[in-house]
């Protein structure tokens, strides 16, 4: 509880500041607008043809945009020696993890629900059905706590714009395949049983081997 | 020698005895080396299908399994030294991430030579060349971490949490290319039927190859473990220095 408590916690800080700031949904949600847009010139195919490669584009923006904003949640702390005063918190190294890690879910939740009604309009994306959110639901918990654990990384180091997504994109390659896999059977609205018997499994065992991992050895990227 | 003098006499002849065994190792890799290519070219039987390429298959087969061999080591090594906290477990772990990049950089190499001839393609989308390909990556980020890190002491820790996450993902990785290319269509057909049918000299020579990449790999690794002791020492003499 003790655990939970301070993760909320600093979960709640973060979801307070952008409140107050609104700099990583703003930006994120324009920079996903200009992937889409990006993409439409780099394939150049006629409007409604673009729906078999349409969740390969919905993966790749939301990859993209999920680098931007956990980046931007760790760079943020070290204004003002926030990430010091993080630190020094009474609460555990799990609790810091969990807490940056529910932040960044929920900045990436908002902004790829409101930007999947528009990527639904710009690539004509035929259905929206529970089962698409479901496996956005669980492959940005894999992004988020695979990302979470990088950006600590990354915020110390030099180079942090270009080693977050060195260390962070060969690591989720199979969630961006279950992701593009599932959300493709999903749109395309026919049988769905290799969603549930293959995809959402493996993604589910991503998550939790995840969830486990990076919070117990997320301590030894803060030491030294 | 005047460094030298200073430590107790043991660990001097210690280091002797182990520098002029890496030198015999070295003079027994080059003796196999030699004789791992007459065999290769001049023993080994062309292949009736695949001609003279297939000959590659002797090089990249021990190559490949000797680079899952390296990030295995870097793997334990880095574990060894989240626990015990000694610059003798980081330069093992450091030093078999090097070679085995190197080593999964001619296994890949070495892998795209013999497809395009045979495959018809450079490259193929297929689990093992996937993974290996991520493996790559994740390697080449392990060794990139070290570099941009603000302190040795950080550049450790990091690369050793990204050696164990990086071996963690690999069966993920393997698995979800092997369920992502079963439902797309395949347009060849792998390596295995290939190996299924060896004949006996290719296989003794396989065998032979992989003996001798072996000594070609613990030499490399013995050397650059023995290499970041000396890069250890040296950089700390400049700090002392610089402290004077």
């Amino acid at each position: 509880m003790e655990l939970l408590r301070g993760a909320l916690t600093v979960a709640w800080k973060d979801v307070r500041l952008e409140l107050r700031s609104r700099e990583v949904i703003a930006s994120a949600l324009v920079f996903g607008l200009i992937v889409v847009v990006v993409f439409n010139f780099g394939l150049n195919r006629a409007p409604g043809s673009l729906a078999p490669v349409a969740p390969g584009l919905l993966w790749v923006a939301y990859a993209f945009i999920g680098v931007l904003a956990m980046n931007r949640a760790f760079t943020r702390e070290l204004e003002h020696g926030g990430l010091d005063g993080l630190l020094l918190a009474p609460i555990s190294r799990d609790a810091v993890f969990l807490g940056k890690m529910l932040g960044s879910l929920a900045f990436m939740l908002v902004i790829e629900a409101i930007l999947l009604p528009v990527f639904a309009v710009m690539l004509d994306l035929p259905t929206l059905s529970p089962t698409l959110g479901l496996v956005i639901l669980l492959a940005t918990v894999g992004f988020a706590t695979v990302g979470t654990f990088f950006a600590g990384i990354a915020v110390q180091t030099r180079s942090r714009e270009i080693l977050l997504p060195v260390l962070f994109f060969p690591v989720v390659v199979p969630v961006i395949i279950a992701a593009v896999e599932a959300s493709a059977l999903a749109l395309q609205g026919g049988p769905m049983t290799a969603v549930w018997t293959r995809w959402a499994p493996l993604l589910l065992v991503f998550d939790a081997l995840y969830l486990v991992i990076c919070p117990w050895i997320f301590g030894f990227v803060f030491e030294g | 020698m005047a460094a030298i003098a200073g430590r107790p006499a043991g660990k001097a002849s210690w280091q002797r005895g182990l520098r002029d065994a890496r030198l015999w190792l070295l003079l027994i890799t080059a003796v196999l080396m030699l004789v791992d290519g007459y065999l290769i070219f001049m023993v080994a039987p062309t292949d009736a299908v695949l001609g003279h390429v297939q000959r590659i298959f002797y090089v990249h087969v021990p190559i490949s399994i000797l680079s899952f061999l390296g990030f295995l080591i870097c793997a334990v090594a880095g574990i060894g030294y989240l626990i015990r906290r000694t610059e003798r477990w980081d330069r093992v772990a450091h030093a078999s991430a090097e070679v085995g990049v190197v080593f999964v950089t001619l296994a890949l190499v070495t892998g795209i030579i013999w497809a395009r001839p045979v495959w018809n393609a450079w490259w193929q989308w297929e689990p093992r060349l996937t993974t290996t390909l991520i493996l790559w990556f994740i390697y080449v980020a392990y060794l990139m971490i070290r570099q941009y890190a603000p302190t040795p002491q950080q550049g450790r820790t990091w690369s050793a949490v990204v050696g164990i996450i990086g071996f963690v993902d690999v069966p993920i990785v393997y698995y979800s290319v092997q369920w992502w290319q079963s439902i797309h269509p395949k347009q060849v057909i792998g390596p295995e039927a290939a190996e299924g049918a060896l004949e006996p000299i290719m296989a003794q020579i396989l065998v032979f190859s992989l003996v001798a990449t072996l000594a070609l790999f613990t030499y490399l690794l013995l050397e650059r473990v023995a290499l970041r002791g000396i890069e250890d020492r040296l950089s700390q003499l400049r700090r002392e220095g610089n402290t004077d």
